[in-house]
């Protein structure tokens, strides 16, 4: 870290966390607001998380999150005592077989995409603009979540349900020519939406559905730019530096400057939230940095057989993540990616992570990047 | 007899370096460096040998779009033309330094770099290098065969007259020709080279390990004159297999029996699988088995039984006993050698543990009554090593047809004979792509003759391996490339003044 702002601000920023750790474990511990799990977990642990914990370092008190502890209810043990009498969504997660994973939220939601509306160039994403949302919908926290950044900036969302669990069985079916029926099914929908006269500027997509989009348009006579997209925040399954490159080169245009259409990849998962990334530019070899919206929630990168312990800068190593909010706490849950710790910069003076990547231990097992 | 002793002399790595290139995405004719890249290793050393850009289906997608010129780039050749070029191709392909990546390779480095990635030996890798070659040099009898004495002007054209006075037309499906192309096997590129000729482009997905013949064949094509937008090379993921498949409308898949299984059916696809080749003894000749040993050795063992038309099953009503037990000394002993070795006969499994998993599944089929490991006697089978894994010929004899290992195929000389009565053999030998029926019996050779569930039918002592390139493979390239259907022509009245 050469720039002394940059390092000045880090500091700040580590202090705002350690304060915000605090607040956020008294919250959840205290027995006049922390959620039945929570309480009930404290009282199996041999350390006093009210007393012991004071810094985010202290969060390494407790074994990591397992998001197994997720799946099946009773759904309300995870709803904080002092939101008992709020209107309480339940968020989904996985899914394909079994139980699924499942998160409350009251309002974390809305923050987290206000935050991440902070980051859009108005330029690019016009406030008042209309949103298209492609990407998974039912009990995935995205569609409302993209529908309230919609909102927030003045606009109105257009949906097309999408459903990836049925995705990932014709996958493991081996039914491709219906995977592609069902893309084609999604994709039509979208275009007819732009095609309908509704002032679609902005939309989301996942990379996948996006190239499909962009390339059926292209079959049709018609592109991206021509359906008056501008701006597009996409994510949801891996980003990859040649994909991105791909898709501005030769989807798009060119980047946003000549093309007009402005991408910003994200990545984050019901758990966490949103961590957004820089502009990934030809001059850096489309390299992505995602900085998740500290202190809210924070991404380390920790070795692969030490999790306590965070890899270098410029290293790799598995991406742990933690929530702090006072509707959710994560503490060190181990995601199944790795990636490259990033330094601390400018707009995010905390760390980042590059080239995120499925966790090479579980990859083969895992179906990724299907919608 | 060769016994664990032998076993444990691990041969020398050869002590060669290999030039480390890179290969780019070709698209049309372009290179294309893309930013991920897949690395090849050698399969002894582990030492880096090429690192493969990689692309990504939206691209081929795309590029799609312009494969009516990749057709129409050929059109402006004649197909007597392409041919003559496509033979000059395969003369540069076996003897001349041709362009590979960033870099050049002479036709022993492309041998050398072939068996460091699949495992092959080298001399096999040479021999998949003839075959090719002449494939190539007698292009123009293997087109008359495939086309059965068409004219090939009426392909170019669409129609024609023929001299017996029949006009016929035939409509090219797909401006190019899709391939999903295997990473063990680079004999099967033979299959392909005659859709150039028929000016049909051509969209490549090489296999992870094998991106050799294809890069080597596009820069012999190229260098014999044949325009470079003819073709495209996408070396990527399964999802760029899937994309070729979906979206070219004529398609060639090689794979396991999963893919053959998924695509069965699909008008678009001719999918190429296990092969599950055999050698039937009729009752007139199985007193006569031991005449055709060398026949059963060679059907099994040529090209490290890596084929689809390697012979995995041998079925007689008697003495299958005692073929086994010969069949067993004659491999048996067979070792892994060096793959600089001239001698050696045995490919690697490269892909780590796939060896084990293979020899793991067949101790599991020999657990069933009436399978008997008849090779057991000569030492272990499976030879494991740091990197790799080889697993030694292996000799099975069945009681039944309806054991597991009596309908096994696997990528190494592997061998079941069958006991099965002539006449359940016809309707139990299940899908044979080569079917060597040794055989005067007029009655068994009619039945065979009309089974369906046989591909290539071989009457009499033919080995399994052994091809007439004049004849179709696997369904006729032509009729899959082109539709025969009905065109009518008549002069147009004159113009009223």
């Amino acid at each position: 870290m050469t720039n002394p702002n940059v390092a000045e601000a880090a500091a700040a920023a580590r202090q705002a966390l350690d304060a915000h750790t605090y607040e956020t474990v008294q919250w959840h511990f205290h027995p006049t607001t922390g959620c039945p799990f929570w309480l009930d977990y404290a009282k199996k642990l041999s350390f006093d998380p009210l007393k012991e914990v004071q810094t985010f370092a202290d969060l390494q008190k407790f074994e990591p999150f397992q998001d197994e502890w997720l799946r099946g209810g009773p759904v309300r043990r995870w709803v904080p005592q002092a939101y008992q009498d709020k209107p309480i969504y339940v968020f989904e997660t996985g899914g394909t077989t079994g139980t699924p994973k499942s998160r409350i939220a009251v309002n974390d939601f809305r923050t987290d995409y206000e935050l991440f509306s902070q980051t859009l160039p108005d330029a690019y994403f016009p406030p008042g603009a209309n949103w298209l949302m492609l990407g998974p919908s039912g009990p995935r926290r995205l569609r409302l979540a993209v529908e309230h950044l919609a909102q927030h900036r003045g606009g109105i969302s257009f949906c097309i349900d999408l459903d990836p669990r049925w995705v990932i069985k014709l996958i493991k079916q081996g039914w491709m020519e219906h995977l592609e029926a069902y893309k084609r099914h999604c994709i039509d929908q979208a275009i007819t939406i732009l095609q309908s006269g509704h002032d679609i500027r902005c939309m989301f997509a996942t990379p996948k559905l996006l190239e499909a989009l962009a390339l059926e348009l292209e079959a049709r006579g018609s592109s991206l730019q021509a359906s008056g997209i501008t701006g597009i925040f996409s994510g949801g399954t891996e980003f990859t530096p040649q994909w991105t490159r791909f898709a501005v080169e030769e989807l798009f245009g060119g980047p946003p400057e000549t093309s007009g259409i402005y991408m910003t990849p994200t990545y984050g998962n019901t758990l966490m939230g949103l961590a957004c990334s820089k502009y990934p530019t030809a001059a850096e070899d489309y390299k992505i940095s995602y900085y998740p919206p500290q202190p809210r929630a924070v991404v380390e990168v920790v070795d692969f057989d030490n999790p306590d312990t965070t890899v270098g800068y410029g290293e790799t190593g598995r991406i742990r993540l933690t929530t702090l909010t006072r509707e959710f706490f994560m503490p060190g849950f181990l995601e199944r990616d790795e990636g490259e710790r990033e330094e601390p910069c400018e707009a995010y003076p905390w760390d980042g992570v590059s080239g995120v990547r499925p966790f090479h231990e579980l990859a083969e097992a895992t179906t990724v990047g299907v919608y | 007899m060769v016994g664990g002793d032998a076993l444990a002399r691990k041969f020398q790595i050869p002590n060669q370096k290999l030039e480390m290139l890179n290969l780019p995405v070709v698209r049309w004719g372009d290179a294309y460096t893309s930013l991920e890249v897949a690395e090849i290793v050698h399969f002894l050393t582990g030492e880096p040998i090429a690192s493969v850009s990689q692309a990504g289906s939206g691209m081929l997608v795309r590029d799609l779009r312009q494969a009516e010129r990749a057709r129409a780039v050929l059109r402006d050749f004649k197909c007597d033309e392409l041919i003559a070029m496509m033979q000059q191709a395969g003369q540069l392909f076996l003897e001349a330094s041709l362009p590979m990546g960033d870099g050049e390779q002479s036709p022993n480095e492309f041998a050398q770099a072939q068996s460091a990635s699949t495992g092959l030996p080298e001399h096999l890798c040479k021999a998949n290098m003839q075959k090719n070659h002449f494939v190539l040099s007698q292009m123009d009898a293997m087109l008359d065969a495939l086309t059965r004495g068409l004219d090939l002007n009426i392909l170019s054209q669409g129609y024609g007259r023929e001299s017996r006075g029949v006009t016929v037309s035939y409509q090219a499906q797909s401006p190019v020709l899709g391939l999903v192309l295997p990473s063990n096997s680079p004999g099967v590129h033979t299959l392909w080279l005659p859709a150039i000729p028929m000016q049909i482009g051509l969209v490549m997905k090489p296999g992870s390990q094998e991106p050799w013949t294809p890069y080597r064949m596009a820069a012999a094509m190229a260098a014999a004159g044949i325009p470079h937008e003819c073709l495209s090379i996408y070396p990527g993921g399964h999802d760029v297999g899937a994309a070729v498949l979906t979206h070219c409308r004529r398609s060639l898949a090689f794979g396991g029996l999963s893919t053959v299984n998924q695509y069965r059916g699909n008008p678009n696809v001719q999918a190429h699988g296990p092969g599950f080749s055999k050698i039937l003894l009729g009752d007139d000749q199985v007193d006569h088995w031991e005449s055709y040993l060398d026949l059963m050795v060679e059907s099994v063992y040529r090209n490290a039984g890596r084929g689809c038309i390697n012979c995995s099953g041998i079925w007689a009503s008697r003495h299958t006993e005692e073929i086994a037990q010969a069949l067993a000394e004659r491999l048996g002993p067979i070792e892994v050698r060096p793959p600089d070795d001239p001698e050696a006969g045995l490919a690697a499994f490269t892909v780590p543990g796939m060896g084990t998993s293979v020899w793991q599944a067949i101790e599991t089929s020999l657990r069933e009554e009436g399978a008997e490991h008849v090779t057991e006697r000569y030492g272990a089978r499976l030879d494991e090593r740091e990197r790799c894994a080889y697993l030694r010929p292996t000799v099975v004899h069945c009681q039944a047809p309806e054991l597991a290992l009596a309908q096994q195929e696997y990528m190494f000389p592997f061998v079941a004979v069958v006991k099965c009565p002539q006449e359940r053999m016809p309707a139990a030998i299940g899908p044979t792509l080569v079917c060597t029926a040794l055989t005067d019996d007029a009655s068994l050779r009619q039945t065979l003759i009309e089974n369906t569930q046989i591909d290539r039918l071989n009457l009499g002592p033919i080995p399994t391996t052994q091809l007439d390139w004049l004849q179709p493979h696997e369904g006729n390239l032509v009729d899959f490339l082109f539709r025969s259907r009905a065109l009518q022509t008549t002069e147009l009245p004159d113009a009223p003044c």
